[in-house]
């Protein structure tokens, strides 16, 4: 079993890399008879960014809230920081960063007082906190808000002021929960910078995400989540090459002929997946599997040759596209 | 099982001022922007409450004295009624959609929790505010009546005004706990319409509850608004029964324990979830 064995126990890779931020044993959670989480094993350590990839309802948040010792577990261990959030969970919250889902922001407040407030939630002096409100703005690039209304903001803006204020108490270790939902390519792209730039000053990162290219662009480590388990663990690239082909090709035809065209080219590739609206067949060369399609005189609508994504390793997993 | 697991929070030592103290930034900013509107429901609507009902109306109330439970003119009779109301209207105005706007609306109180605050740190916080607010409302009412010369000793006056803090407490303990519980803000106007209206109408705020007759005279006895205003008329009017003043003290006391406990468990368990 896949999740039993866990993510970061077999993974030498990062081995030997001091005390784990996040250790999980058989992690669960459940809401009455529902089991959100069920039994999950991982390590998260120290400087590195680690995913949850996996789509909606795959218990990515409920692990999160749980590593952010606001939800009690339902079963297993968990330590964060060492400390168990169960007996810990203020030393634990006043070490860490959240940025939740949705953007929790008082709208009523401004830009610069929604950070000033937060940082005196955690004990810090008055001085300290307008310092660091003025160095957090500047680094999420809305110094010139500073003063706005937080209803006046875009949802990029929005996102990151809610970043700039999982900052406030310098924390070891960030909680981003699908941190680029419902952003403009610009705004996300903005976004992932301010993180690769965070991960550079040695703040660990741990983000959940059911979008393929954020987790390969930000993530060293992640987790495919499916149904509250894990079912596939390792970095990005070694994912890809364990589950799927390098080269993707993707043969459009007309509505409905999918599903009967599928046998005719089941043998051009390793494995062939037929969706709704075309057929994916994986191999190591995807131009050779085009030009072998139109010799046996089938003529796609549409042709495209791709490199093998994490989508694909998902539905590879799963049998399942991430975005419904 | 959940329930052989560590609760949460078990084991931090962060003291309850503490907790307190790192909120006061951000309810000073919330009464920043919120005090001028109270200045109007803080100062003006008790002012024209007591000239229209008391000075005006009361003027074509003929009363025998004997009937209006030790107060000389019925003016006397209605001011500590109103005072009593208007702590039960200000607590529960501060614990009904501003509640729910924080647990569902802008969930304010999420992030707060995503920081070392604890549950109860965030309902201390939040009934400290309401503290503040039922401190200077009633202040401001019990120094708008003092020139009537409505009270019948100075002691009077101070300890009908703390009595104020243990009314609106009270309230607002039990209607936090409520608030924090539900789901759809529809269950807020129930608050209002089968809670507040009938509690400032017939709680003896307006007239004697002797004049419900017997059987509702002891159902009137049985509201928690009653003890209030049956014990802010007793200082006002310098008429204190000093055993009945205690059960009304307890009775209130025991409101506020019961709703504090009520209102920390019914928000870990939103917040939790």
């Amino acid at each position: 079993m896949v999740d039993a064995d866990g993510a970061g126990a077999g993974d030498s890779a990062v081995e030997g890399l001091g005390e784990p931020m996040i250790r999980a044993r058989g992690l669960r959670k459940s809401f009455g008879e529902f089991e959100a989480v069920r039994g999950i094993d991982l390590e998260v350590r120290p400087g590195e960014a680690f995913g949850f990839l996996g789509p909606n309802g795959a218990g990515k948040s409920s692990t999160m809230r749980m590593v952010a010792a606001v939800s009690p577990r339902s079963g297993g261990d968990l330590t964060i920081l060492g400390l168990d959030p169960g007996t810990h969970g203020a030393q634990i919250r006043a070490r860490i960063g959240v940025c939740p889902q949705d953007d929790t922001l008082d709208n009523e407040l401004n830009v610069a007082d929604n950070l000033y407030v937060y940082g005196r939630f955690f004990g810090l002096p008055k001085r300290e906190v307008h310092e660091r409100v003025e160095q957090l703005l500047a680094f999420v690039q809305l110094t010139e808000k500073s003063r706005s209304k937080v209803e006046d903001l875009s949802g990029g803006m929005k996102r990151r002021l809610t970043i700039a204020r999982s900052l406030v108490n310098r924390p070891e270790l960030l909680l981003l929960d699908e941190p680029t939902t419902g952003l403009d390519p610009q705004a996300r792209h903005l976004l992932w910078d301010q993180l690769f730039r965070l991960k550079q000053q040695g703040v660990t990162l741990v983000l959940t995400t059911h979008y393929m290219d954020e987790a390969e662009q930000l993530c060293d480590r992640l987790v495919v989540m499916d149904k509250g388990r894990i079912v596939a663990h390792g970095s990005p690239m070694a994912l890809i090459r364990e589950h799927s082909t390098r080269e993707v090709a993707e043969l459009r035809f007309g509505v409905g002929e999918h599903d009967a065209l599928a046998a005719k080219v089941e043998d051009l590739g390793e494995r062939v997946e037929v969706l709704p609206d075309r057929l994916l067949v994986y191999s190591h060369d995807g131009e050779a599997v085009i030009a072998q399609v139109h010799e046996r005189g089938l003529q796609p609508a549409a042709v495209l040759v791709r490199r093998s994504t994490l989508e694909d390793v998902f539905l590879r997993l799963t049998g399942r596209t991430l975005v419904d | 099982m959940a329930s052989t697991l560590p609760r949460m929070d078990l084991a931090e030592r962060l003291p309850a001022w503490e907790g307190v103290r790192r909120q006061t930034d951000y309810w000073l900013t919330v009464y920043r922007r919120t005090w001028r509107g109270s200045v109007v429901s803080s100062f003006l609507v008790p002012l024209f409450n007591v000239v229209a009902f008391g000075v005006l109306l009361g003027g074509f109330v003929d009363v025998d004295p004997a009937r209006l439970e030790g107060a000389t003119s019925y003016l006397a009779f209605v001011v500590p009624g109103m005072l009593a109301a208007q702590s039960l209207q200000t607590a529960v105005g501060e614990t009904t959609y501003p509640v729910m706007g924080m647990v569902k609306w802008n969930r304010v109180y999420y992030s707060m929790r995503a920081t070392p605050l604890r549950t109860s740190d965030l309902v201390a916080g939040h009934f400290s505010f309401i503290l503040f607010r039922l401190a200077t409302a009633s202040a401001v009412f019990v120094v708008v009546i003092a020139p009537f010369g409505l009270f019948a000793t100075w002691w009077g006056a101070v300890g009908a005004w703390a009595v104020q803090l243990l009314i609106g407490l009270a309230f607002a303990s039990i209607t936090y706990a409520y608030t924090v519980r539900l789901r759809a803000e529809e269950g807020l106007g129930l608050v209002y319409r089968l809670g507040v209206l009938p509690l400032v109408l017939f709680s003896g705020s307006f007239f004697p509850i002797a004049n419900l007759g017997p059987a509702l005279e002891w159902v009137a006895r049985l509201t928690p608004l009653w003890h209030g205003v049956d014990l802010t008329r007793m200082l006002t009017l310098g008429t204190v029964d000093w055993p009945l003043a205690l059960l009304h003290v307890v009775v209130l006391v025991a409101l506020v324990v019961v709703g504090w406990w009520l209102s920390v468990t019914g928000l870990a368990k939103r917040l939790a979830d």
